[in-house]
């Protein structure tokens, strides 16, 4: 299964491999969406996590314990349903396949598929869609 | 013999309650079933429409006067310059005009759409005074119940045909035709096809100055070609535009119109502009009409334009049809492209059913043009000479 995750990280552990931990010790296979870590600060990762799922929530566990605050993010965006149009400019630059135009011609938002880029809440021209993350 | 209708005949039909009404999507069904002498036998009117961004829109708005009175020079409306070198308190509010403190995330298109909505709108006007209007600053707030007319002008809308839109430079391009990918990332288009109002009628038969119409929700009428109006261009063998083609001008009262209909929009790194909902019947008055709204979006072909080239003149890369389009991918040069629309068909489609349902209830009657528009008119560029070369 796959799971996003959002870790927040103190600044005792910007210095700890995690990562590394999650990959080698819960056989996950990781896509790291977005990083910022300024050591011995604080540090934040935005993860796409894929494994078993005992594995995955075994992992969760594990970061709880180090002390890493675990977001499980279930979509990255949102998109407002009364200010969408339905008019598709979102779908143009979806390299992913997250938005796509269903059979009826409206907006459709797969949001396992969804990398965060976060270009559609600039392609929006109605401005319908924003990030929760 | 052949099939012919008049207008009046239609319009009683419409008041008896007895006229058979479709869209132009549904009358593609029924004429491949009933054939087309018995299609334009049975129906009587068909309704078009479309929901894109359009630039070219505004609004007229008069104040009233305040007391003393002032003759406005510089106004804005929460924070948005309006035009004002016309009567004392009349003015134009253009949808593309961004605030001074938002930019473009607020403009002339939000603020049209807050007034639809009723909302309360702040207006600041400075004047030099005069002996009739001495009054130098207004500073208040107005709705559209405070003030006397506001109604919506649209210079230019419902383009008969458009470009589709791709970038083959490295870089990635922010336009009205949205974000294009680089390297041939990505295809915007923008259109209603089949159910667009100048595909149904090609070269003008129905449409045309006095035309009644649905406009963002409530009456409206064609009152004048378009801007840009390129009647003239080059068409295939259905009268179908190769190149941009027909507009219209559109006018309508703002105070009825409703959000659901019209809707600002912020095209990235671009502007403001906004979405205009309009709906045109076409009276179905002989079997070339018919023949006319029964085209199919197989039919209908537009350029792929490359606007990444930086130049009035930008190159095509060939034509492809809304069919095509509508798949979500082409093939172009051996590469297979996404492609996306920037007008929605699931509005159009809505209000093509709305403006259904008038027609049914015999509440809304088709005005024959006052006059029809020229087909052979060409379009100008602005060339930059010098005086004596004009």
């Amino acid at each position: 299964m796959k799971k996003l995750l959002l870790l927040s990280f103190p600044s005792n552990l910007t210095g700890e491999p995690i990562t590394y931990t999650l990959i080698k010790n819960y056989d996950l296979k990781i896509n790291i969406l977005r990083a910022s870590i300024d050591y011995n600060i604080e540090g934040s990762l935005f993860l796409q996590v894929e494994g078993l799922e005992e594995k995955l929530d075994l992992s969760i566990k594990y970061l709880k314990i180090k002390g890493v605050k675990v977001k499980v993010i279930n979509t990255a965006i949102t998109i407002d349903e009364d200010k969408c149009v339905n008019c598709g400019a979102c779908t143009a630059i979806c390299e992913v396949g997250a938005l796509t135009m269903d059979e009826s011609w409206k907006v459709t938002f797969k949001k396992h598929r969804c990398l965060d880029c976060k270009l559609c809440i600039k392609a929006c021209p109605v401005r319908a869609i924003t990030s929760i993350v | 013999m052949t099939v012919k209708k008049s207008y009046e005949e239609i319009n009683e039909k419409i008041k008896s309650g007895e006229a058979v009404v479709v869209t132009a999507e549904e009358v593609i069904d029924i004429v491949k079933e009933k054939g087309m002498k018995e299609a334009t036998k049975y129906v009587d009117v068909v309704t078009t429409a479309t929901f894109g961004p359009m630039c070219s829109t505004g609004a007229f708005l008069n104040f009233g006067h305040s007391d003393p009175p002032i003759r406005m020079s510089e106004i804005y409306l929460n924070g948005v310059s309006a035009y004002g070198g016309l009567a004392a308190v009349d003015v134009y509010i253009g949808a593309t005009e961004e605030s001074k403190e938002k930019g473009m995330e607020y403009g002339g298109a939000h603020v049209i759409c807050d007034l639809i909505d009723g909302k309360k709108v702040h207006l600041m006007a400075t004047a030099r005074g005069t002996d009739c209007y001495p009054c130098k600053e207004v500073e208040t707030y107005i709705t559209k119940d405070s003030i006397n007319e506001a109604y919506l002008f649209n210079p230019r809308n419902c383009y008969q045909n458009y470009n589709a839109a791709i970038n083959t430079s490295d870089k990635r391009i922010y336009t009205y035709m949205g974000i294009l990918q680089p390297n041939k990332g990505n295809i915007t288009y923008s259109t209603s096809g089949q159910l667009s109002p100048l595909l149904n009628d090609p070269l003008y038969r129905t449409i045309g100055i006095g035309t009644r119409i649905f406009l963002a929700g409530t009456v409206g009428y064609v009152s004048w070609q378009g801007t840009q109006f390129n009647s003239g261009g080059a068409r295939d063998e259905r009268g179908i535009p190769l190149g941009g083609g027909g507009t219209l001008a559109l006018i309508g009262n703002l105070k009825n119109m409703s959000t659901e209909y019209i809707r600002p929009a912020v095209f990235e790194k671009y502007g403001t502009s906004i979405f205009v909902g309009v709906g045109i019947p076409i009276p179905i008055i002989d079997e070339e009409m018919m023949k006319h709204v029964s085209i199919e979006d197989k039919d209908i072909y537009t350029n792929i334009i490359d606007y990444s080239v930086k130049r009035r003149s930008k190159p095509s890369l060939g034509r492809v049809s809304y069919e095509e389009l509508r798949r979500g991918k082409i093939t172009l040069d051996g590469k297979e492209i996404k492609t996306a629309p920037l007008s929605s068909l699931q509005k159009a489609r809505k209000i093509a059913d709305e403006l259904k349902t008038w027609i049914k209830k015999g509440e809304f009657l088709i005005q024959e043009p006052v006059q029809t528009f020229p087909t052979n008119n060409k379009l100008k560029s602005l060339e930059i000479v010098e005086e004596e070369e004009v």
